[in-house]
């Protein structure tokens, strides 16, 4: 059987402390108990350069291994990488201003505002970038003050700050009066989307010399839903993200499924090329901006700073076997059946167990897991625990319950086939997506032959149904491993 | 917990009162099932959400707890919960849970 | 303990969700009165 690859991903951060206000749950609480609340997040705001030498990030981006986490002293916040930097050949974490320049450039409906001056400074950050964003800093233009005043006092407007500016810098105006789907916040949260995408998918084509004209269809995993006061998440967000990214012709379609849209969105994109339908296509999935600080309350009682402070960005490119990517095995897709209820043994083994023994391989057959990578340094100050070791550990009990490994061999299996988590907690970016640029690197270097994808939704959450939903694959290498 | 989940729960609690409810949680671990336990019994220990300061002594286990178990259909158990019992730390959840019961909860 | 009450439950994604809860408190006839799911990621 023949089977589609992977051929390349990008990585982006996007570092966004001012925005950590308009997450869900900042918001919130802001709105409930004010100045107080507010206050304390600006406190516990991180530099730029706190945020690009923070370990799990340049993890993230692809300048250190995932391994390199195990030697580091904990907490990482408090041990950064001394020689980390922006830039990595995956893409890149970006600054706050310049990502306002990206979000003004992203708006064809002149709903973002920048201030004159700020703006100016914007444009020439742009101009900067080695990508070449110079499109994007011809659409930085900003307002005169007295003009700009005026904005920021419309119904609805929502104001836009930056480190080291009094005052708001920009705005963002409603897309209509009586549209609650079309408020100024909804169309932040879908710009931060549509342009965080867009800069992987730009890192992508820069980083490996493609033809911006060479892919036909983009999915978009991203859980942003695009719409209006008539269908609220009607909307596409795939062909905005290719607009913008320069896709002159491609067209595409968003998937949603939680955070387990990349694993379905992958398993599409290789069917429509196995299918040739298409030449190749291109998944992509942007920040998730209402994730920022959600877990801020936790964090800023730690005395840490708030971590979920980066909007993330995937771009993934399937395409037909080219002899030298690693495969998508089409053949070990699995899939979370209705039937199988919501015990996390038997989502474990829709997942992993039932796709592992239709090719009959058996659990020690995978060299690595890729499950939600969350970063435990986020979630365990609020009690959620380390997830990636959780799902490592479920992942080898039920090997043992198979009897493939003893009970007391868990530990070890968790050890040699999981790794540490390293993702912002991005809803959909987490899920075993932050794994795959590592995952084919070391693929291609022989350092393991089979990698298996596993992520999870929690369906559940928009009151639909009480499942939850799981998709997995395994992708696989060329060389053997050495030894 | 969650302020809007606290409300949540407050308003079941203002409709159906206390009487023969008990609270049976499925946190992953310790720390949130304290958290959780002491928000069903002594109040909001976070003193934020519309639990803070409310009393409700509600008699609450961990789906974990050996005591639970032994009431439960086997099979079932088997089939739904045994595999976290491997994964979580269960001896820590159970008896943080265990602890805030005997301290907090009107028991029968 | 379990038997013929009414139950809240408070399943959380990363531990036991509260469908896989209220499967077991059905065997012992314990009426679910609310019933969560916690979703932290």
């Amino acid at each position: 059987m023949e089977h589609p690859v992977i051929s390349a991903a990008s990585y982006v951060l996007c570092h966004t402390p001012q925005m950590v206000r308009y997450g869900s749950k900042p918001s919130r609480e802001i709105a409930k108990d004010g100045q107080g609340v507010a206050d304390r997040i600006g406190g516990a705001l991180r530099s730029f350069d706190d945020a690009v030498a923070y370990p799990p990030n340049q993890v993230f981006i692809g300048n250190t291994s995932p391994a390199d986490l195990r030697e580091r002293e904990r907490p990482w916040w408090r041990h950064p990488v001394a020689d980390a930097s922006r830039f990595s050949s995956w893409g890149e974490i970006m600054p706050e201003i310049e990502f306002l320049g990206l979000l003004k450039a992203a708006d064809q409906f002149d709903v973002v505002h920048l201030r004159a001056d700020a703006a100016s400074d914007i444009q020439q950050a742009l101009k900067r970038h080695p990508l070449g964003l110079a499109v994007e800093a011809e659409r930085v233009i900003g307002v005169p003050p007295e003009k700009f005043d005026h904005l920021t006092r419309q119904p609805g407007s929502l104001p836009l700050y930056l480190d080291g500016y009094s005052g708001p810098v920009g705005c963002v105006l409603v897309g209509h009066d009586e549209d609650t789907n079309l408020v100024a916040h909804i169309l932040l949260e879908n710009l931060a989307t549509k342009a965080s995408a867009a800069l992987a998918v730009r890192h992508l084509i820069a980083e490996h010399g493609l033809d911006p004209a060479s892919i036909p269809y983009v999915l978009n995993c991203g859980e942003e839903a695009v719409g209006d006061r008539y269908q609220r998440g009607g909307g596409s967000l795939s062909k905005a993200i290719a607009e913008q990214a320069g896709l002159t012709d491609a067209s595409g379609s968003d998937t949603k499924a939680f955070c387990c849209a990349p694993a379905h969105s992958i398993v599409e994109g290789a069917a429509l090329v196995q299918a040739r339908v298409f030449d190749n296509v291109l998944v992509v999935g942007g920040g998730s901006l209402a994730k920022l600080g959600m877990k801020f309350r936790s964090h800023v009682e730690k005395e840490m700073p708030i971590l979920e402070d980066v909007l993330a960005g995937v771009a993934i490119l399937i395409a037909p076997d080219d002899g030298h990517s690693p495969l998508i095995r089409l053949d070990t897709v699995g899939r979370h059946r209705v039937a199988s209820g919501s015990s996390q043994q038997s989502v474990m083994q829709d997942l992993v167990r039932d796709p592992l023994r239709r090719v009959g391989w058996r659990f020690t057959d995978i060299d690595l897991y890729a499950t939600e990578m969350h970063n435990p340094e986020v979630t365990e100050p609020s009690g959620s625990g380390n997830v990636p070791d959780r799902n490592y550990k479920m992942i080898a009990s039920l090997a043992a319950l198979d009897g493939e490994i003893g009970r007391d061999e868990i530990a070890a299996f968790v050890a040699e086939r999981g790794t540490l988590g390293f993702s912002p907690t991005q809803g959909h970016i987490a899920a075993a997506v932050p794994l795959l640029g590592h995952a084919l690197r070391d693929l291609k270097e022989g350092r393991s032959r089979r990698v298996f994808f596993l992520a999870k939704g929690s369906l559940f959450l928009g009151k639909m149904t009480n499942m939850s939903d799981g998709m997995s694959f395994a992708i696989e290498g060329r060389e053997k491993p050495s030894d | 917990m969650d302020l809007e989940d606290q409300g949540l729960l407050k308003r079941v609690i203002d409709e159906q009162g206390t009487e023969n409810v008990i609270v049976v949680l499925g946190s992953p671990d310790e720390e949130s099932a304290r958290v959780y336990a002491e928000t069903v019994t002594t109040g909001d220990p976070s003193w934020a959400g519309p639990l803070a300061g409310v009393s409700l002594r509600l008699p609450v286990y961990h789906i974990l707890e050996d005591e639970v178990r032994q009431e439960i259909d086997p099979a079932v158990y088997e089939e739904h919960v045994a595999m976290m019992e491997m994964v979580l730390d269960t001896p820590e959840i159970t008896k943080a849970v265990r602890d805030v019961r005997e301290k907090g909860s009107d028991l029968d | 303990m379990l038997r013929g009450k009414k139950a809240i439950i408070i399943g959380e994604r990363d531990g036991v969700a509260s469908p896989a809860i209220e499967a077991c408190l059905k065997t012992v006839d314990t009426t679910a009165i609310f019933s969560l799911t916690q979703c932290y990621v």
